[in-house]
C-alpha cells in the first residue's frame, strides 16, 4: 500500500521488468493486490477463513498441510476461528497415530494430514517456496516493494489454465501460463462456483484463487503479524537509540573538534 | 605489550589492589578500553564493532535454536517448522539468525575493503590481516554448514555441489570428499557432523577475534592517512590519539544502532529476501533444483569457480602440461581458493611504501575498479552458466587476479604518491579546525 504512494516510480520500473519476463514466454505471474503486502499489511481474517474453506473442500483431496497445527486456526492474526469451531473442524480429519499404529480422529493439537496423493506436494510452505517475482536481471530488487510473490504465483497458477491438454508418458498435462515450463500435471482444480461462501463473496475462479492463495500465505508464514509488529517496535526503539547516541557522540566530540571551549578550559 | 604510550591502570581501592595483584584483569580491561586510537578515524572504522556484535548475535540466537532443532535427516526440516510455529518467539530468533549471517558478511566485506583501501594490511599489521583472513575463512565454513542444517533443497544440493568440488582434487579428492561427508554422499552422517562443527567454529572464531584485537592493539589502529601515531612521549601521542572510551565506543555504538535499525526492518518486513525459496522445500535427493545457487556472500567466488570451463585456453594448457591431472573442475577449485589466497597475500604483493589510498593517485582508480569487479562477480555468480555470463566471468576473474598479482606490485614502482600529512593531528585539524586545546603546539602542514 505504502509502496504505491511513495515509491511508484521504482514500482513501475519493477513492474515493467516483470512484464518483460512474461514476454519471454517463461511464466506469467499477475501482481494481485493482497491485504498482507507491505510493512503495514495484515491478513484479512475473512479471506483466510474463505481460503480455509477452499482448501478443505477442494485442495485437500490431493494436497496436505503437514507442518500446520490445526489449533493455530484459532490464532490471533490468522483465521481466528473460535476454539469450539476449531475442535469441531479438527474432527473432520483422520490422522495417523504412531502409538495406536492406526488412524484416528484428529484433535486441535494435531497437524493437518500430509498429502494424500503422492505427486501432489505439501502446501504448508508453498507460498514461501515459490518466487513469483525475480526482478530485473534476476536481482530481485523489486521484492522490496512487491514481496517475493509466492501468493501471487499460487493465485496466478490456479487462474492460469488455458484449457489445453496433452498426453505425455502416460499422464495428462494441462497448459498453464504461470507454471514454469507451461505444462502442469495438476488438473484445473477450480472451475468457478466450486464453493459456497457464507459471506456471499464472489466464487469466480480468480476470486477463489486469491482466497486460497492468501490462506496458503498464512500457512507458510503464520507469525507474519507478530513479526511485523516486532519489526516496528525494533525499528522504533533502535531509531530512538540512534538519535540519542548521535547527540551523545556529537557532544563528546565537540570540544575535540574545536567547536567548543570546554576542553580548552582545563 | 609495547604500543602507543598511555596511562596505565593504578588500582586505588583495597579490593581492586587485592584482585589486581592476583589476576591483572582490571588492568587488562582498562588498557583495552582506554587504548589510544587515532582521532581521525572515519566511518569505515565502525565495522569491527558491527562484526563483534554479529558474532555475539549469532552465538546467542544459535544456542537458543539448538535447544529446539533436531539434527536428523527425517526430523530437521520439521524441527525448523516447529521453531517457526510453536516455539515462543522462535520465528524471530530464526530470522535474526538467518539474516544475522548476511549482516555478518556485509560487515566483513566492508571491513576487508576498508583494509584494502587504507593499506591496513601493510607492515606492521600483517599478522592482524592474516588472522582476519582466517576468521573470514572460518566464517565461510560456518555459514556454509549452517545453511545445510534446515535440510531444505538448497541445503542438500548446495552441500552436494560444494563438497563435490573437493572430489575434483586429483588422487586424494574422493577420500577428502568422503571424509568431509562422513559417507559416500550427503546424508545423515553429513548433517550430524556439520551440526557439530557449526556449533564449534563460532567459538574458534571468537578466540581468533581476541588474537586479532590483541594484534592491532599492539601495532595500534591504522587510520585514513596511514600515518603513524607519534610515540615519542605520552604528550605527543595524545595529540594524535584519543582513548577508545568514550570517543570511539559512543561513535561505534551510534553506527551500530543505525545499522541495526535497518537490519531490524529487513528481519521484520522482508526476512526471506536474501534467502532462496527452494529451501522451503524439504531436501529430496531425487529431485535436482533447476538452478543451484549458493548464498549471496559466496557468489563472487562461485563465479570465479565456474569461470574456468574446459574451453578456456589456460585450462587447456594446464590440462595438457599436467597430462590431464588438472581438469577444468580442479582448475576452478584452485582459482576459487587462489582468489582468497591472493587477498591474504596482499601485504607482500603491495610494494608501495605509502599506506593510505588517499595519497595514491593511480591506486585509487584500480581499487574502485576492484570493488566494482567484486559486485560484478557477485551478480555473475547468480546467473546461469551460459553466454554471455561465462565470458564476463572470465574477464572479471582475470581482473581480480590481475589486481593482486600485477597491479599492486607494479603500482608501488611506477606511481608517484601525493604528499602525506606530517601527523594525524594535522590531518584532523585540516578537517575540523583546530581545537583551542591543541592550537599552541600545531605545526603547519606541508
Ligand atoms: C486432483 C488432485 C489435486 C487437487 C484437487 C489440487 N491439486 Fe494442486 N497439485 C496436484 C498435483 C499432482 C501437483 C503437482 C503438479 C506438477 O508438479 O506438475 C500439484 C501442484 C500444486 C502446486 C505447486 C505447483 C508448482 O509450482 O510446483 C500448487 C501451488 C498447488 N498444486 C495448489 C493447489 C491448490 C491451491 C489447490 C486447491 C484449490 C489444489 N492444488 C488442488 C494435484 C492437485
Amino acid at each position: 500500500m505504502i509502496r504505491k504512494l511513495t515509491l511508484s516510480a521504482l514500482t513501475a520500473l519493477a513492474l515493467s521488468a516483470s512484464g518483460a519476463q512474461a514476454a519471454e514466454g517463461e511464466s506469467y505471474v499477475k501482481d494481485y493486490a493482497f491485504s498482507f503486502e507491505g510493512p503495514f499489511g495484515a491478513y484479512d481474517q475473512m479471506q483466510l477463513q474463505r481460503g480455509l474453506q477452499v482448501y478443505t473442500e477442494v485442495c485437500s483431496a490431493c494436497h496436505g498441510l503437514q507442518y500446520v497445527p490445526i489449533r493455530t486456526l484459532a490464532d490471533e492474526g490468522g483465521p481466528g476461528l473460535p476454539e469450539d469451531q476449531v475442535r469441531a473442524y479438527a474432527e473432520f480429519w483422520e490422522v495417523w497415530d504412531d502409538e495406536l499404529r492406526d488412524y484416528r480422529t484428529a484433535a486441535p493439537a494435531d497437524n493437518f494430514p500430509a498429502s494424500s496423493m503422492q505427486t501432489a506436494p505439501d502446501l504448508s510452505l508453498m507460498a514461501k517456496a515459490r518466487a513469483g517475482f525475480h526482478g530485473p536481471y534476476g536481482l530481485g530488487i523489486n521484492q522490496f516493494f512487491k514481496g517475493m510473490g509466492g501468493a501471487e504465483y499460487i493465485a496466478s497458477l490456479l487462474a492460469g489454465y488455458t484449457g489445453e491438454e496433452k498426453e505425455e508418458a502416460g499422464s495428462i498435462l494441462y497448459e498453464n501460463t504461470a507454471f514454469p515450463g507451461g505444462w502442469i500435471s495438476m488438473a484445473p482444480p477450480l472451475h468457478g462456483g466450486d464453493v459456497e461462501y457464507a459471506d456471499g463473496s464472489s466464487t469466480e475462479v480468480e476470486a477463489v484463487a486469491q482466497d486460497v492463495a492468501a490462506f496458503l500465505m498464512w500457512t507458510a508464514e503464520p507469525q507474519m503479524m507478530a513479526r511485523k509488529h516486532a519489526g516496528f517496535v525494533g525499528v522504533l526503539f533502535l531509531g530512538l537509540l540512534t538519535v540519542l547516541l548521535y547527540l551523545t557522540n556529537k557532544k563528546i566530540w565537540a570540544p575535540v573538534k574545536g567547536r567548543g571551549k570546554a576542553h580548552a578550559a582545563e | 605489550m609495547s604500543g602507543i604510550p598511555h596511562d596505565h591502570y593504578e588500582p586505588k581501592s583495597n579490593s581492586a589492589k587485592w584482585i589486581e595483584s592476583r589476576l591483572p584483569v582490571l588492568g587488562l580491561l582498562y588498557d583495552t578500553l582506554m587504548i589510544p586510537t587515532p582521532k581521525n578515524l572515519n566511518w569505515m572504522w565502525i565495522w569491527g564493532i558491527v562484526l563483534t556484535f554479529c558474532l555475539a548475535l549469532q552465538i546467542v540466537t544459535g544456542i537458543v535454536l539448538v535447544m529446539h532443532y533436531t539434527p536428523n535427516v527425517d526430523l530437521a526440516f520439521a524441527s525448523i517448522e516447529h521453531i517457526m510455529r510453536n516455539v515462543n518467539g522462535g520465528h524471530m530468533i530464526r530470522y535474526l539468525h538467518m539474516n544475522g549471517a548476511s549482516l555478518f558478511f556485509i560487515a566483513v566485506y566492508a571491513h576487508i575493503f576498508r583494509g584494502l583501501y587504507y593499506g591496513s594490511y601493510k607492515a606492521p599489521r600483517e599478522i592482524t590481516w592474516i588472522i582476519g583472513m582466517l576468521i573470514y575463512l572460518l566464517m565461510m565454513a560456518t555459514a556454509f554448514m549452517g545453511y545445510v542444517l534446515p535440510w531444505g533443497q538448497m541445503s542438500f544440493w548446495g552441500a552436494t555441489v560444494i563438497t563435490g568440488l573437493f572430489g575434483a582434487i586429483p588422487f586424494v579428492g574422493e577420500t577428502i570428499q568422503t571424509w568431509l561427508l562422513g559417507g559416500p554422499a550427503v546424508g545423515n552422517y553429513t548433517l550430524t557432523r556439520f551440526f557439530s562443527l557449526h556449533y564449534l567454529l563460532p567459538f574458534v572464531i571468537a578466540g581468533l577475534v581476541i588474537v586479532h584485537i590483541w594484534a592491532f592493539h599492539t601495532t595500534g589502529n591504522n587510520n585514513p592517512t596511514g600515518v603513524d601515531v607519534r610515540r615519542g612521549s605520552k604528550a605527543e601521542a595524545e595529540k594524535d590519539a584519543l582513548p577508545f572510551w568514550p570517543y570511539f565506543v559512543i561513535k561505534d555504538l551510534f553506527a551500530l544502532a543505525l545499522i541495526l535499525a535497518v537490519f531490524f526492518a529487513v528481519v521484520g518486513f522482508m526476512p526471506n529476501y536474501l534467502g532462496h525459496p527452494d529451501n522451503y522445500m524439504e531436501a529430496d535427493p531425487l529431485v535436482t533444483p533447476a538452478h543451484i545457487v549458493p548464498e549471496w556472500y559466496f557468489l563472487p567466488f562461485y563465479a570465479i569457480l565456474r569461470a574456468f570451463t574446459s574451453e578456456v585456453w589456460v585450462v587447456i594448457i594446464a590440462n595438457w602440461i599436467t597430462g590431464g591431472i588438472v581438469t577444468a573442475k580442479f582448475f576452478g577449485v584452485l582459482a576459487m581458493f587462489g582468489a582468497i589466497l591472493v587477498l591474504a597475500l596482499a601485504p607482500w604483493l603491495d610494494t608501495s611504501t605509502v599506506r593510505s589510498g588517499r595519497y595514491r593517485p593511480m591506486f585509487k582508480w584500480w581499487f574502485w575498479l576492484l570493488v566494482v569487479d567484486f559486485f560484478v562477480l557477485m551478480w555473475l555468480g547468480a546467473m546461469p552458466a551460459e553466454e554471455p555470463y561465462a565470458t564476463f566471468s572470465l574477464i572479471a576473474t582475470a581482473y581480480w587476479f590481475g589486481y593482486f598479482l600485477v597491479i599492486l606490485p607494479l603500482l608501488g614502482v611506477i606511481e608517484k604518491p601525493l604528499p602525506q600529512p606530517a601527523t594525524i593531528e594535522d590531518d584532523f585539524n585540516a578537517h575540523y579546525g583546530q581545537s583551542d586545546a591543541g592550537s599552541a603546539q600545531t605545526t603547519p602542514a606541508e
